[in-house]
């Protein structure tokens, strides 16, 4: 779990961002409403309550009857059960707000995601992202739908609790109301250091995960290099970090908490003398000083939930300006109007106007950077690939070998210059249009969690059970399928991983055959395969090849050597160009590289034939 | 899996944490027990001040109290009195409400760090096979969330049910005292209220449960759509993508409004039993006080008491049933805590590591698997280079793991010895600083990379790191990037290349200054140049070190003075490189391909 510091954003109140919210909130408006009517009841409820005390004191107790009590028990009755009619409704409603909203908001970042273009992913963590549409999104729900709301609860309290005060008696009401900014001010001043250390807590608790992240992977290089020690040195030095934020946290709660209680016992003190004074002089009734006492406690938590609420609302801006940072981020590759009019869109696609691919790319005259580079990678490139040919591109890991790819898939979009497929640039066409003609299969082959039936239907999603039988037998897929316990059925796991690498390239091989690409990619895995499994996967490329214009981002001499062209990419560039004989005849950069791999892959034929 | 069954023994096992701290949550218990008598007093001096000062009746308090009193104070002074009585109360139980804090957040933060640092010490003490038949997914869950659910269980639910308890105790007994018939009546309800909510979490936790699952499933789905945005893409199934999340989206939503309606059932019925309970009690105590059998300040002092008591007892049966989830917890902490460390013998040497390196009929399989050796039989004499050649799978790797100790041969597999000594004998981790291993696939730590090269020696001399980095090639490679050795390496800083990754780790064994040094395939991702390079300036500095290298370049093979080919677990051929090519096996067949003028070779191999 990668930790990310999440950078701080403005702290002060700014309305601006709260308006982003507006879309969001307008539908569920009258269920809104209906929520603060309720709450307005239910706050005018409790804050009668006290007065049946009160009542009970000064009519019965007092007067040393019972009389008319029946009628009394019976009102008492009916509110404290309309009450609770109350809090279900409410409990129900915000609770619909909480979940609709979320969706709403996830809803609306997960297609906006969908529109956004690679440069945007290659530089924005996955766990980033994540965390604004998960976590982000129910936090600003629950605080509308719960935070406002029982904020809105606690203003009506301690405004209809001072009304009340007022009318019982003015002036014993007026001292009460004394100690409210003094509360108000506590809360405010503690509440900002608390959330504080909080936030210090979380960042040094992801620190911790980390650090059990790397001790765990990294259990078999600690042992080799006896640093066990050292590393929980390390930890021990995170985790007393984490006592100490923990501690300091705790302390400030443990005054602010006495504090205010202490606050509110001087609030009873004082209606106690005061109250107790008029009480003898006959200027209030027993009752009334009975009932301003239950007031004058019960004011003070209504109190702090406002201010409390109120710091975190202020911080909840941040998770605002998160989520609508995403949603107004604006998509690198976008089709233009007249595209978008005669191809149609990702949701409404015009199919019926969709020319057929033949494969004929070329790039003219094109220059590129990526959006977050320096420089550019490539300065007027020329290449032609005809239909039906094979381009590999070759290089060491992290040389920048995707670009070329990246570029004729429209992934990214060409600084400057045209790339051509059958002979128009395809920014006249829809995005759509290019990649439901494209099979990708990565190095990583990355598979859905689900059946291995609906993986390799991905590929192309109105394919009959037959169809994707076929797919799978064409390029061995089948001999994994059958292996499993379920066939077709099986699941593959998250991201596939209860299956092989081997295994899992494969099956992707099947979707993609499902799919009959005119376009075909292939980002071939290095890590290690078992000599039988490597035999059905070069099978199955020479298979994928015939007949597609491919670009391979190769690693095995087999693959490499099938290709109707190499380019070879150092540090980005493409420093050599032409076939395999020619390169190797050039005894450069490619000659190392292949070499090297020659090495290795002769050896292993020989030791595991 | 076996698990362990014995959940109190687990839990035991846990709370041995606390050990050294348990004072402080003592304590917390005995400051928040003086605390709750104290808040007890507030609706004492009320009632005193209701009945007596106010009402002018014969006050009941005690006759130390009384005396006290003075008994010609005027009203206005005993007024005062009470108040200022009320603000001494708050202030001395305000104090120890903030000991009581501290001390549970003292102890708290120890209990917590004390269990954490033992489980990272017992993880990293775990024999490598552990680590290799569990996730580290989840493991990291069980060191994070259940560690989190057992400090909730100590340090709240624990403490909380003490604190309760004692409340109820406590204002019972007050109240029993003033009046028992009402108090009867109020205590009826005490079953009632935390049965309640105790039931009522018990029946909904699985629906928390299915939520929090849904939850779990629509951050995995957008994850997956994250992750494979390319195959998204590439295949222009955005739409389809949507459908799908918007599903489980849906899905989400609607669970957690199911159990929304059934949440505001449970807090709507739970206000509505506490505001009956606390009805019932109002008007009991009205019928007593009409009657004479209580006074106003009683009636006053009891609704207080009764207040103050129903709240708590309404929270005291969630915490009963969120209490039974820390046993799972407990369970899933003591599976790694039970875990047995790697062990020592007894009387274990440290005997000099320069010595003839001997495999005596070495047989070995991992646990549950098929033997990967079988009789290895060799020599290695110390001070020179030995160099080994295999498959995948050959068994290549596992010698390494071997002599290093990562496993251990067991019994009557035959033997390992360095310098004649059984290396089972010699004490682990002296095994290991004598062994330097580079292992195939490094694994570099997300530090800079000067900590990274220092890692075996935390703090050696600038120069001493600059040396290995030369040493191992890698120098050139730091010094470009803008921070040099400073540069963090992994999630957040510099990703390195698999060839220098592998050079780090080169120069980070080469500070073991090892007697015994082992490159597992560690130079594969480098060019046969750079490869001969290193080996060039490795011979300088190797001095009286003996060197295992794993190859599979002839070039780099044949400079060894002794090679073993190893084939499916067995020994193929061993000798100096002239005896290997005269005789026509595994390696003369590798070194005719790879060595018979190159490039010719690599054209011929075209056709295949």
């Amino acid at each position: 779990m990668p930790a990310i510091d999440e950078q701080d954003y403005t702290k002060s109140f700014r309305l601006s961002i709260w308006k982003s919210m507006i879309p969001f909130l307008r539908p569920y408006r009258k269920t809104l409403i209906t929520v603060i009517l309720l709450n307005l009841f239910s706050a005018g409820i409790d804050i009668a309550l006290p007065l049946f005390q009160s009542y009970a004191i000064n009519n019965y107790i007092k007067m040393r009857t019972t009389e008319g009590i029946a009628f009394f028990i019976a009102l008492y009755v009916l509110v404290v059960v309309v009450q609770t009619v109350f809090v279900i409704m409410f409990t129900r409603r915000s609770m619909r707000i909480e979940m609709l909203l979320g969706r709403d908001m996830k809803r609306a970042c997960f297609i906006h995601l969908q529109t956004l273009g690679f440069s945007y992913y290659n530089t924005t963590p996955v766990g980033y992202i994540l965390a604004r549409i998960m976590s982000d999104t129910n936090r600003i729900a629950s605080m509308i739908a719960w935070g406002l709301i029982d904020m809105m609860w606690a203003i009506m309290y301690v405004v209809g609790v001072f009304i009340a005060m007022l009318i019982l008696n003015p002036s014993l009401a007026l001292i009460i109301m004394l100690i409210v900014p003094a509360i108000v001010l506590l809360t405010i001043y503690f509440q900002k250091r608390i959330l504080h250390w909080n936030r210090k807590v979380r960042k040094i608790n992801s620190k911790i995960t980390s650090a059990y992240n790397e001790g765990i992977t990294g259990a078999k290089t600690s042992k080799t290099l006896t640093i066990e020690e050292n590393n929980l040195r390390d930890f021990k030095e995170i985790t007393s970090e984490m006592r100490h934020a923990g501690i300091r946290a705790a302390r400030l709660s443990a005054i602010y908490i006495p504090l205010v209680l202490l606050l509110s016992s001087g609030a009873t003190a004082i209606v106690l003398a005061r109250g107790g004074d008029m009480v003898i002089q006959n200027v209030m009734l027993l009752g009334t000083l009975s009932a301003f006492t239950s007031y004058a406690v019960g004011i003070f938590e209504p109190i702090q939930q406002i201010a409390r609420t109120f710091a975190e609302i202020i911080s909840m801006q941040a998770n605002i300006e998160r989520v609508d940072g995403l949603l107004q981020q604006k998509p690198s590759i976008v089709d233009t109007p007249e595209v978008v009019n005669k191809y149609g869109d990702m949701f409404t696609p015009k199919k019926e106007n969709w020319e057929k691919l033949e494969g004929d790319i070329e790039f003219e005259d094109v220059s590129f950077k990526y959006p977050d580079g320096h420089e550019y990678v490539l300065e007027h490139f020329n290449l032609k690939v005809p239909r039906g040919s094979t381009v590999a591109i070759v290089g060491e890991t992290g040389a920048g070998k995707s670009t070329l790819v990246n570029l004729a898939c429209r992934f990214f979009e060409p600084t400057k210059g045209r790339i051509l497929i059958d002979g128009r640039d395809y920014r006249e066409r829809s995005q759509l249009w290019l990649h439901s003609n494209i099979g990708y299969v990565l190095q990583n082959p990355h598979l859905f969690s689900g059946t291995v039936m609906e993986n390799i239907r991905y590929g192309r999603l109105d394919a009959t059970d037959e169809e994707v039988y076929a797919a799978a037998k064409a390029v061995s897929a089948d001999l994994v399928v059958e292996k499993l316990e379920h066939g077709y059925a099986s699941s593959v796991g998250e991201g596939g991983d209860r299956l092989s690498t081997g295994e899992k390239q494969l099956i992707s091989f099947a979707r993609a055959v499902l799919a009959d690409p005119r376009i075909f990619v292939l980002d071939e895995a290095t890590s290690s395969i078992d000599t039988q499994t490597e035999k059905l996967i070069q099978d199955a490329i020479s298979h994928l090849l015939k007949d597609r214009t491919s670009f391979l981002i190769a690693h095995r001499l087999s693959t490499i050597r099938q290709a109707d062209m190499i380019l070879v990419v150092r540090d980005g560039r493409i420093v050599e160009k032409g076939t395999h004989k020619e390169l190797l005849a050039k005894h450069g950069y490619y000659h190392d590289l292949y070499s090297k791999q020659f090495e290795e892959e002769s050896a292993m034929r020989v030791l595991e034939a | 899996m076996r698990r362990t069954k014995n959940r109190t023994g687990n839990m035991k096992m846990i709370l041995q944490f606390l050990k050294g701290i348990r004072y402080l949550f003592v304590l917390s218990v005995i400051f928040a027990m003086i605390q709750t008598v104290l808040n007890a007093l507030t609706p004492q001096i009320i009632r005193y001040t209701v009945d007596s000062v106010i009402g002018g009746s014969e006050s009941n308090l005690p006759d130390w109290l009384e005396g006290m009193i003075p008994k010609d104070a005027e009203v206005w002074t005993l007024l005062l009195g009470a108040a200022a009585m009320v603000l001494v109360v708050a202030i001395v139980s305000g104090i120890t409400n903030y000991f009581s804090r501290m001390t549970l957040a003292k102890g708290n933060e120890g209990f917590v760090k004390a269990l954490r640092d033992r489980l990272f010490e017992h993880i990293q003490k775990l024999p490598f096979s552990w680590h290799v038949q569990h996730q580290t997914g989840d493991i990291i869950q069980r060191c994070t969330s259940d560690v989190e659910v057992i400090r909730g269980f100590v340090t709240q639910q624990l403490m909380e049910v003490f604190r309760i308890s004692f409340l109820i105790i406590l204002s019972l007994s007050v109240m029993f005292s003033m009046n028992v018939r009402i108090s009867l009546i109020a205590v009826i309800f005490v079953p009632v209220v935390a049965g309640y909510s105790g039931i009522f979490y018990s029946k909904i936790a699985n629906r928390f449960l299915v939520a929090d699952e849904a939850e779990g499933d629509l951050s995995a789905a957008v994850q997956e759509n994250l992750t494979g945005v390319r195959v998204v893409r590439a295949f222009g199934r955005e739409k389809y993508e949507i459908d799908r999340f918007e599903k489980k989206n849906q899905k989400f939503s609607n669970l957690w409004i199911r159990l929304g309606q059934l949440l505001s059932v449970y807090w709507g019925l739970g206000d509505l039993i506490t505001g009956l309970q606390i009805l019932v009690v109002i008007i009991a105590g009205t019928f007593e006080a009409v009657a004479g059998n209580i006074t106003m300040g009683d009636f006053l002092a009891f609704i207080s008491y009764n207040t103050t008591l129903i709240w708590p007892v309404r929270g005291l049966g969630r915490i009963l049933s969120e209490m039974s989830k820390a046993g799972v917890s407990a369970d899933r902490l003591g599976y790694i805590l039970n875990a047995e460390e790697e062990t020592e013998p007894e009387n274990a040497e440290e005997p000099d590591m320069h010595g003839d390196i001997c495999f005596e009929h070495v047989n070995f399989a991992y646990e549950g698997l098929q033997p990967v050796l079988k009789d290895v039989d060799f020599t290695i004499k110390k001070g020179t280079t030995f160099a080994i050649l295999g498959g995948t799978g050959s068994g290549k790797s596992t010698l390494t793991y071997l002599l290093d100790r990562l496993y251990d041969l067991p019994e009557g597999c035959g033997r390992i010895t360095v310098g004649g000594v059984d290396i089972n004998r010699i004490r682990r981790e002296w095994v290991r600083k004598n062994v330097g291993l580079v292992l195939q696939e490094p694994f570099l730590f997300s530090r800079t990379i000067q900590e990274n090269i220092s890692s075996f020696r935390p703090g050696a001399p600038f120069e001493e790191i600059q040396f290995a980095a030369r040493i191992a090639c890698v120098d050139e490679a730091v010094e470009s990037f803008t921070e040099g050795y400073a540069t963090i390496v992994g999630e957040r800083g510099v990703t390195l290349s698999g060839g220098q990754k592998q050079r780090v780790a080169i120069a980070r064994m080469l500070m073991q200054k090892a007697p015994i040094m082992i490159f597992d395939d560690s130079l594969s991702a480098v060019d046969s140049e750079t490869d001969s390079k290193i080996r060039a300036a490795l011979k300088e500095c190797l001095g009286s070190s003996t060197v295992i290298l794993i190859s599979h370049r002839i070039t780099t093979l044949m400079q060894a003075d002794q090679i073993l080919v190893l084939d499916n677990g067995r020994v193929a051929e061993l000798g100096t490189h002239e005896e290997l090519i005269q005789r026509d096996g595994i390696y003369k067949r590798i070194y005719d391909i790879q060595m018979s003028s190159d490039d010719r070779a690599l054209l011929e191999k075209e056709g295949e």
